[in-house]
Formats: C-alpha cells, structure tokens, sequence
C-alpha cells in the first residue's frame, strides 16, 4: 500500500517540478515582458498543479488521509494564477512596456488609439 | 529512495527559485519583477507540499491555502499600483 503512494507521488512530484524549473528558464531567457508572463503563468501553475496532486494522492493512498483544504488550494491556485499574469501583463500594456523587436504586429494599439479618440481623455478602465 | 525523491525535487525547486531571483534583480521593468515575484509565490507553496511529504506529516497544509492567497492579493495590488498609480481609489 505504502509502495504504490510513494511510485505514484514521486512520479508526480518529480515532474511537477521539472515542469516548474522550464518555466523558470523561460522567464529568464524570454525577450519580453508578455513572453516571460506567458511562461511564468502557464507552465508553473501546471507545475504546482502536478505537485499538489501527488501530495493528496501520497496522503489519500498511505494514509487514507482526504485533505480538503488541499482540494481548496488545488482550485485557488488554478483560478488565480491566470488571472494574476492577465492583470499583470495589461498593467504592463497601459505602462508602454515595448514589445520585442522580433514581434509582428501590434493590434491592441490600434484598439486603444481608437478608444481614445472616441472618450476624448484616457481610456476608462 | 523515495527520501532522496523529495530532497532532489527540493533541490531543482531551489534552482527555479534561484532563476527566478535572477529575473526580479535585473528585469527591466517592473512588471517583470511583480510576475517574477507571483512565480516565486507559486514555488513556495510547492516547496511546502514536497516538505510536507517529506516530513510526513499535514500541519502544513492551511499554510499553501495562505500563501497562495496572500501571493494573489499582493500580486493584483501591485498590478494596480502599476497601472493607475494607486491602489484603492476614492469616489469624489
């Protein structure tokens, strides 16, 4: 019994982690803002995600133990990490954070440049 | 065996950790920074569920609750600091 739970959250574990040390990568060697955002949100959250998995699964098997405030954190994480990198990366937009210069267009500006001509001052949030 | 699991998995979350320190120090801007800061918040409550195994014990598990809820507020606040320059407005 104990030897299935510990195969299963090392399995588990371990690639949560590896999942988060490449998403660590990425925002250091990404050449921009939203870039780096979209590494650091998306492949960490999965990485926690494998993590706390394994740690229920390692709990429910050996001990038969059914964590319901690690049910609760699994949820929390998975809806607020996107959110967070979202907020993020539009304060970054309204802050003139310039793209990279590999990048091809950019359609957001126009939207904004329209948006203001119609409200006359800043955009309203 | 699965001990030396848990310890090696501690080591390589470490070393995301470490990249991560690296991006607050230099990145450019600050939102940068506040993304690198939310990540670390997010591989802190993975450190805590490895020990948590580690140990093998559940005392910890009201701190991932916490630390992920605190991570979220203060990463949104400082997003709106960014954006508007403050945090809570006021109605006139």
């Amino acid at each position: 019994m104990s030897e299935s739970a510990e195969v299963i959250a090392g399995v588990l574990i371990f690639l949560g982690t590896l999942i988060s040390l490449i998403s660590s990568v990425g925002l250091v060697r990404l050449p921009d803002v939203y870039t780096r955002s979209h590494a650091a949100s998306k492949s960490s959250t999965v990485g926690v995600l494998f993590i706390l998995i394994g740690t229920l699964l390692y709990f429910l098997i050996s001990e038969g133990y059914f964590s319901i405030r690690l049910i609760l954190g699994i949820v929390f994480v998975f809806l607020t990490a996107p959110v967070a990198a979202h907020v993020i990366c539009r304060a970054a937009y309204r802050a003139d954070v310039p793209l990279t210069q590999t990048s091809a267009e950019d359609e957001l500006k126009e939207y904004f440049t329209v948006n203001e001509k119609q409200s006359g001052d800043s955009p309203s949030p | 065996m699965f001990d030396i699991l848990m310890i090696l998995s501690l080591v390589i979350l470490t070393c995301a950790v470490l990249l991560n320190i690296f991006r607050v120090v230099k990145g450019p801007s600050s939102a940068d920074r506040v993304q690198a800061l939310d990540s670390i918040g997010i591989n802190l409550i993975a450190g805590i569920a490895i020990f948590s195994v580690y140990m093998n014990t559940h005392a910890f598990f009201e701190l991932i609750l916490l630390i992920g809820i605190l991570s979220f507020i203060g990463t949104i606040a400082f997003a709106r600091f960014i954006e508007r320059g403050v945090v809570i407005e006021r109605k006139r």
